[in-house]
């Protein structure tokens, strides 16, 4: 175990090269960039061992994850907004392939115009390809995410890529201590990789030819359970690991002060870790407040929601914009609690673009939704200027 | 080498999907021939994803990955970068590809993993148009030729993706026409025994969508390569030579036919003939297919 301190990006590629990859194929992209530089350092020292792969796009970086992973190897890679956005068909073919790619995002804004700082609309315009997505909030939390995520990802159940999403320059450049585990912790935990499915010339199957409906129904259908299943491995994984390191970030949701709590704040990412402060302000004002954190949006956490909709009255900030409906952690939780009586769900949209989200600003949208206010969702930052 | 030498091992087996006189079975059987079983073979969106076969059968008998059409290149850099890391460099790793994949949508993927020394074969089955998806035009398209998306006939030449290719200078590329199979075969046996990117280009000629008879796609091969409309040829370590009929044009030892030739049997050009003769783009036609030997010759030709 030691102790470092450094950059969200770099602790995510420790983390990567630690689960000992075979195969990393990467493309640079702001402000992915200085993880794959990280990845090329530990390549040049030789403590990354695995096959790097400098492709000519984000596309072909996911292409090749595709292949390697096909051809029974663990497989890693990283990108950030635009870049994801390239290789979203490949995203859905990997999960299609049941091929467990672990892949880190960066969340970035999309262009135009040109903006490298923070949102979320990047992953979250993926979150329909069958894609596992977690968020992280501290750089501890990366590291052991991105473990947990091969684990989650090469489970035989499972089996499906997994995508760590930190939030650009909030986590991606800022540096925070973390502790590293030695390595035979991470091996120990992990275990080889045994694919579902390989290349195999001893067994030559044709993988991903024409189906007719009949059978690609039944390939969702198993897509869908394998996630559902996910919800129940993920905190389990979660567990082990806090068995392996000591350290725990939360099963799919992370609870902070919600035991007595009326109002619960939904957040992802670096605005849940913000938001533990503007909890702690709001509380010591007297308001029995709490925040749940969603860890994981696919799956979905609705049963947890569910149970936080008969206790509380939600409040949800989205980083994200469904553009011509609401923010996407909104509108599911909603859907989540439908079947209640007595729950309301207030949402705020903030931080597009980069802007700030400080702990006083989420104690304001708290405060107001408190009153009621809210009822439909906020954009924060917004009316103010007006 | 003469067909008699070719293995009769079979590796595409019986029962695919594939037309009537398809020159794209033709191009897999003489490929497995020479490539054997221990193969991996990454096809992209094109014919042979449907001569495949219907899920749960397939025609193939060496483990086969599809992947989407312009991801050939860069799914066979991963499958050839995880063989590498678990030390089964005996495996070859191929590409299977048209000519929409290869000089249209997957040229990119195509020329970086050129660039990166990747030690794989791909190979162009080039029909000249977009078949699968029912006879559309690609950059393979020759000038004038009709297909849905140039119902008056393309207005463009195709280019020369061979010297794309070259211009990667890569241990091996050729090109080469299915209506020679034992040049076929030679040139995937060489490439085989090659490390680093290698490329083969194979001319197929489409029966419904170049509008001859399903009997005749040797011969519609075989008259591409005498007028000169394909050429044959391979070159190894920047070393070119051309090979067969091709190497006599060049030489100039033999006169090339007209285009017409062959042009006359393919419906996708009857607008040439009927209801009159379009002598100006014959012309063209066949004053571009001149200007293109000059051009080999200058370039190519050894003094």
């Amino acid at each position: 175990m030691s102790i470092v301190i450094d950059t969200g990006n770099r602790i995510a590629a420790k983390a990567a090269i630690m689960a000992k990859p075979d195969v990393v194929a990467a493309y640079p992209i702001t402000p992915q960039t200085t993880l794959v530089e990280a990845i090329a350092e530990y390549y040049a020292k030789k403590e990354f061992t695995g096959e790097y792969i400098c492709v000519e796009s984000e596309h072909s970086a996911m292409s090749a994850c595709i292949g390697a992973s096909a051809a029974g190897s663990r497989t890693f890679t990283a990108t950030s907004s635009h870049g994801l956005l390239l290789m979203h068909e490949m995203l859905h073919w990997a999960a299609l392939a049941r091929l467990p790619v672990v892949m880190c995002n960066i969340n970035r804004v999309i262009g135009p115009g040109w903006n490298i700082w923070v949102d979320e609309n990047d992953s979250i315009s993926q979150r329909d390809t069958g894609w596992i997505q977690f968020y992280c909030s501290s750089n501890q939390e990366i590291y052991d995410t991105v473990i947990q995520a091969f684990k989650i990802a090469e489970h035989a159940n499972i089996l499906l890529p997994v995508m760590v999403n930190l939030n650009a320059f909030i986590l991606s450049h800022t540096s925070m201590p973390a502790e590293i585990p030695e390595q035979r912790t991470v091996d120990d935990f992990l275990g080889p990789y045994i694919p579902g499915w390989k290349l195999d010339i001893e067994n030559p199957v044709t993988f991903g030819n024409i189906i007719g409906p009949d059978s690609y129904i039944k390939v969702r259908y198993a897509m869908q359970q394998a996630q559902m299943q996910a919800k129940q491995l993920i905190p389990q994984v979660a567990k082990e690991w806090k068995k392996h390191s000591g350290f725990f970030h939360g099963d799919l949701i992370e609870y902070f002060e919600c035991e007595d709590a009326e109002y619960i704040l939904l957040a992802m990412g670096a605005i849940g870790a913000e938001s533990k402060i503007a909890i702690k302000e709001l509380r010591s004002k007297g308001h029995k407040v709490g925040l749940a954190r969603v860890r994981v949006f696919r799956p979905f956490p609705t049963e947890d929601i569910i149970a936080l909709g008969k206790q509380a009255q939600l409040i949800v900030i989205d980083r994200n914009i469904s553009v011509g409906n609401e923010g996407a952690l909104f509108t599911e939780t909603k859907a989540a609690v439908s079947g209640i009586p007595e729950t309301s769900v207030q949402g705020y949209i903030a931080g597009l673009g980069g802007k700030d989200v400080t702990y006083q600003d989420i104690e304001t949208m708290v405060e107001k939704a408190m009153t009621g206010k809210a009822a439909h969702q906020l954009w924060y930052g917004v009316e103010e200027d007006r | 080498m003469a067909i008699k030498d070719i293995p009769v091992e079979e590796c595409m087996l019986q029962g695919n999907a594939a037309c009537p006189g398809c020159p794209a079975t033709m191009g897999l059987r003489l490929v497995l021939k020479a490539l054997g079983k221990k193969t991996v073979m990454v096809i992209p969106a094109c014919c042979t994803a449907v001569i495949e076969s219907l899920y749960p059968h397939t025609s193939f008998d060496v483990p086969v990955m599809n992947i989407a059409f312009e991801a050939a290149a860069a799914g066979a850099s991963g499958v050839e970068a995880a063989l590498r890391k678990q030390g089964r460099e005996d495996i070859t790793v191929v590409a299977w590809a048209g000519d929409g994949g290869t000089y249209d949508i997957g040229l990119q993927a195509l020329s970086g993993a050129f660039e990166r020394g990747t030690n794989f074969i791909y190979i162009c089955y080039n029909n000249q148009i977009y078949s699968n998806t029912g006879i559309q035009r690609s950059g393979a398209t020759p000038y004038a030729a009709w297909t849905t998306t140039t119902v008056g006939g393309k207005a463009e030449f195709r280019k020369e993706m061979g010297e794309i290719v070259l211009a990667h200078h890569i241990p091996y590329a050729a090109q080469t026409c299915i209506s020679y199979p034992e040049d076929v075969y030679a040139k995937v046996m060489k490439a085989k025994t090659i490390k680093g990117p290698k490329y083969i280009e194979i001319l197929a000629p489409c029966p419904p969508g170049w509008r001859f008879s399903m009997d005749s796609t040797v011969e519609m091969g075989r008259l591409a390569v005498d007028c000169g409309a394909w050429a044959m040829w391979e070159c190894e370590n920047d070393v070119m030579t051309f090979s067969g009929k091709s190497k006599l044009l060049l030489e100039k030892k033999v006169p090339r036919k007209p285009v017409e030739d062959w042009i006359k049997h393919q419906g996708r050009f009857s607008h040439l003939f009927k209801p009159q003769r379009d002598e100006e783009k014959l012309k063209v036609i066949e004053n571009h297919i001149d200007r293109t030997w000059e051009r080999y010759r200058a370039l190519y030709l050894q003094k």
